[in-house]
């Protein structure tokens, strides 16, 4: 090799690199065979993460694809500002979906609990939103190294027509070569930071100054201390419960949800290369705020066979 | 990282975390692959590794006590495999199915980690765990030494075009960690893998269980001066083979924002870019010249294998996705041919004559195997022969594609020399393929430009030429009608010829039986003879029973559209067997006849026939009359014919 050549360092090509050349792959396949793609939008620094490399993977043109995001209702309110925000400042299309049945029968996170809530108004309005548009590829933010059943997921991961996952029968994927084959009905999720760690993500951030939700730097916030969670008073729905208490307490979040679902952590870190040093010496892996993978550490593989990103 | 690094980051200023993490930034990656048989400890080293690196965290391991009570099998330790191990039908089996994949780091390396089990069934999975690795970590149970599953992994981890090797000879432990022992399976291995092109091959005896020579050096082993494995992994030299070929480009997307740019985005597959290079379209033969590059990290004079671009060039030229840009210097094969190993992931064999899809870079075409050259046993490496490749199986094989594609040798280029095949009817991914050589002989046979085409010789015969494909079980009238309808279109003056099993059986195909192969060799035969008389202007019938949807499609897909009538003679099989013009059901019922459709063949139903027949209990006139109604109705039967003969009146 001519390593003479102007600009091209002698090195190899850096961890952050290569897993950026492989999610812009994994995203122009995507766009370049499907009929009809979305990308789903969380608003949390992955969804943040993905759709900085979609900006780039189509530069100097837009994605070719709009963003959808599944509105609970129950988001933090700074979410949905950052969201809109985020969509006007980059000029793309935002679908925000809410399940109208979920609506009507008033389902919500205190009253039917965090299972009943979940499935409705995230599993069943993804489907619901789905069939809506008849989109037939959806990205997602996932990575391999946040859950056990992720790790065996693949890129290109199929779904069937009641979007179901089967984890007994996935396609063999190899080399960077994607199957994009559905029968009408069928699609595929697909997961361009599937090879990205939590650390590469901070680090990504960081290096390419991301903007993220205020969410998750620290600042003095109402919390309720609930079973051992902080839960922020986000707004007039929380029922304080006889004995608690509201307290302003310097907190941040390390994954973004449902406001009553999301444990706020204790913390200081309130610039990004401070969370990066709080979460290398963090000891609670970042799923744990999350309500809904407490119940069983199977739980994640049900909800992905039933339709859960 | 280490606990010592990390308590210092703990104090450490947001301006020493950020150069820490600017420091990051340049880690290099390694991908690597795990194999081992069933309780060589590979889910248990995975686990080492993951703990030993810090990246377990506290819940994680909270989590993992409560599961070990369940499944554990180790006892009062925390039982590393079943950090690893993940579906929950895997964990009651306490065995791992599929690739997984893991993750870890260290201040040097991250390292991507192919999981992947060793059991015989799973051959495809290692390969796919293979494809994407730079180096296989295989995995020998110091006890029992090398396996038969040893070699198969090495030989599938050589295949895949893996060229950096570790023996990791585990549960050293067990046999008192044994310089001797250690001594002679290294040196079995050795002399056994040399056959293999691999560039590095290092043996570590470890006990994964209990950590020694995996991340920390083992105080019970004073005789191994080598390296222990994470130090292995972290400073083993993998060349960028890539790099050093010529520059490849499968073009993926096609970036047209406005009139003013015209960008071309892919994936660089070999090589290096500069501008100013001249390139060349390797179907169309077209060049010009780069005019600027768009990298991810902005406008750039050059870019190098791997990473994610845009490029421009000075001229406009004809490009889209699936061509392939190249160096214009160093060319890569054109052809419709090739030679290729193929591993077979599907549970249906592969047919030769059958048409998958192929996806070959950014590229899509219909592929066949024309000819399994030979199967490879992956155990003894021996050459055997075969019709067919099962589940699992590795077969060097001639395959032709339906147009030209450009590639190169896999050896060359894992990127531009591999392909996957899909089934046409399922979508499965099928099989996975490592191209060896172009074959030539295709690019002898030109075509002849005939003066009299095909339009001027259905024209002088009055008639739309088409096939009319009778498919059915046997006894389900298919012959019947087809005779009905040709006699009627000859009446009226038409030409027409009819291939039935018969005259073909004996005559044509008369080399061929019954088995899956030879059905579907047998429908390619015919269906190439079709296209021929329809070339000629004929209206051919065809009267097969041609159970199978993918063999009908490939006679569909030789023809030009509206020139394929797929007509379903639907009759329920009791009424076939009752009817039993031949005797033939109840021979098969008898056992007397081996796969025989409806019996112990499958008929797959046709999904969209432009007929259905339902003629049970109809006149066979009436029905041939339903025919002859689609034909007119369809303008097949264009001007009044001339009826010959009848002049003279």
């Amino acid at each position: 090799m001519d390593m003479s050549v102007p600009g091209l360092s002698a090195e190899r090509l850096s961890n952050l690199r290569r897993l950026e050349a492989e999610s812009i792959h994994i995203i122009r396949e995507v766009a370049a065979e499907f009929r009809n793609p979305v990308m789903l939008y969380s608003i949390g620094k992955d969804s943040s993460v993905m759709l900085h490399l979609a900006m780039k993977a189509f530069a100097p043109s837009k994605p070719p694809f709009p963003l959808l995001h599944v509105d609970t209702t129950w988001k933090f309110r700074e979410m949905i500002e950052f969201r809109d925000a985020t969509a006007k400042r980059l000029g793309l299309d935002l679908l925000v979906y809410t399940n109208p049945d979920g609506i009507e029968q008033g389902i919500g996170p205190f009253s039917h609990g965090s299972s009943v809530h979940t499935h409705i108004m995230k599993t069943e309005a993804l489907k619901q939103a789905l069939n809506k548009y008849g989109f037939d590829a959806a990205f997602g933010g996932a990575r391999r190294d946040e859950e056990k059943s992720r790790a065996k997921e693949r890129v290109f991961s199929f779904r069937n027509s009641s979007h179901g996952w089967d984890p007994k029968n996935q396609r063999p994927e190899l080399w960077n070569l994607y199957n994009a084959r559905v029968a009408k009905g069928e699609s595929i999720r697909a997961f361009p930071l599937s090879n990205w760690t939590e650390l590469d993500i901070w680090q990504y951030i960081l290096t390419e100054n991301i903007p993220m939700v205020p969410l998750y730097f620290a600042a003095k916030r109402p919390v309720v201390d609930r079973d051992g969670m902080l839960i922020m008073v986000d707004d007039e729905r929380m029922p304080i419960q006889p004995g608690e208490q509201i307290e302003e307490k310097m907190v941040r979040f390390r994954t973004l949800g449902c406001y009553p679902l999301t444990g706020a952590i204790e913390s200081d870190a309130d610039t990004l290369p401070a969370i990066v040093r709080e979460m290398l010496i963090a000891r609670t892996s970042e799923r744990s705020g999350r309500l809904i993978d407490h119940d069983d550490s199977a739980s994640m593989e049900k909800k992905k066979r039933e339709g859960y990103f | 990282m280490s606990s010592l690094e990390t308590n210092a980051l703990a104090s450490a200023t947001e301006e020493a975390v950020t150069d820490y993490i600017l420091a990051q930034e340049e880690k290099d990656q390694l991908r690597f692959l795990t194999c081992g048989s069933v309780d060589d400890g590979k889910s248990t080293l995975i686990g080492r590794l993951l703990y030993d690196t810090k990246l377990i965290f506290e819940d994680q391991l909270a989590a993992l006590e409560k599961d070990s009570r369940r499944h554990g099998t180790v006892g009062e330790d925390i039982d590393l495999a079943l950090l690893v191990d993940g579906l929950e039908a895997e964990r009651e089996q306490g065995i791992t199915i599929d690739v997984a994949y893991r993750f870890f780091a260290t201040d040097k390396r991250k390292f991507i980690v192919a999981d992947t089990p060793g059991h015989e069934q799973y051959t495809r999975n290692m390969a796919t765990g293979a494809s994407t690795a730079d180096l296989a970590v295989l995995l020998v149970d110091a006890r029992h030494g090398l396996m038969v599953q040893t070699r198969r992994h090495a030989f599938i981890a050589s295949l895949l075009g893996i060229r950096h090797v570790v023996l990791a000879v585990n549960k050293i432990d067990l046999v008192d960690f044994s310089e001797e022992r250690f001594n002679e399976i290294r040196e079995t291995f050795e002399q056994f893998a040399s056959g293999f092109d691999f560039e590095t091959l290092v043996a570590i005896p470890m006990s994964a269980r209990y950590g020694d020579n995996v991340t920390g050096r083992s105080e019970n082993m004073g005789w191994y001066q080598g390296q222990t494995l994470l130090e292995h992994l972290e400073t083993v030299q993998i060349g960028e083979h890539e790099l050093n070929q010529p520059f490849r480009f499968p073009v993926q997307w096609v970036n047209r924002p406005n009139l003013d740019f015209r960008g071309y985005s892919g994936t660089i597959a070999g090589g290096v870019v500069k501008k100013g290079d001249e390139l060349v379209v390797a179907g169309s033969g077209k060049t010009s010249k780069v005019a600027s590059i768009l990298t991810p990290v902005g406008e750039a004079d050059a870019a190098r294998a791997g990473e994610a671009v845009t490029i421009t060039l000075e001229d406009e030229i004809d490009i889209s996705r699936g061509d392939l840009l190249a160096d214009a210097t160093a060319r890569p094969d054109v052809a419709d041919q090739m030679a290729a190993h193929l591993i077979w992931m599907a549970e249906d064999a592969l047919l030769p004559g059958r048409s998958y899809l192929m996806k070959i870079g950014t590229r899509s075409v219909t592929a066949t195997v024309t000819e399994i050259k030979h199967k490879i046993n992956v155990n003894t490496f021996e050459h055997v022969a075969g019709k067919q490749l099962e589940l699992n199986e590795i077969a060097f094989c001639n395959l032709a594609m339906s147009a030209p594609v450009a590639f190169d040798p896999y050896e060359a280029n894992r990127s531009t020399g591999s392909f996957i095949l899909i089934d046409r009817v399922t979508n499965a991914t099928v099989g996975a393929g490592m191209v060896w050589f172009a074959l030539r002989r295709a690019t002898n046979i030109h075509w002849q430009a005939l003066d009299v085409d095909k339009a001027a010789r259905a024209e002088s015969l009055g008639q739309r030429p088409a096939v009319l494909w009778f498919t059915g079980l046997s006894g389900s009238g298919k012959s019947t009608i087809a005779s009905i309808v040709e006699k009627k279109l000859h009446l009226e003056g038409r030409h027409t010829y009819t291939l039935d099993g018969d005259n073909v059986r004996h005559g044509l195909n008369k080399d061929l039986g019954f088995t899956d192969a030879d059905r579907v060799e047998n429908i390619r035969r015919v269906g190439e003879v079709s296209r021929l008389f329809v070339d000629s202007g004929l209206i051919t019938l065809v009267s097969f029973i041609s159970p199978f949807r993918a063999e009908r499609q490939m006679a569909r897909d030789l023809l030009q559209d509206g020139e394929f009538i797929e007509i379903f003679v639907d009759t329920p099989i009791e009424e076939c067997k009752k009817r039993d013009p031949k005797g033939l059901y109840a021979k098969a019922e008898a056992g007397q006849i081996k796969n025989f459709t409806g019996i112990d063949s499958p008929y797959e139903v046709p999904e969209n026939p432009e007929l259905v027949l339902k003629n049970f209990g109809r006149d066979p006139e009436d029905v041939a009359e339903d025919v002859i109604r689609y034909l007119r109705d369809n303008n097949y039967l264009l001007s009044p014919s001339i009826v010959s003969g009848g002049g003279g009146i």
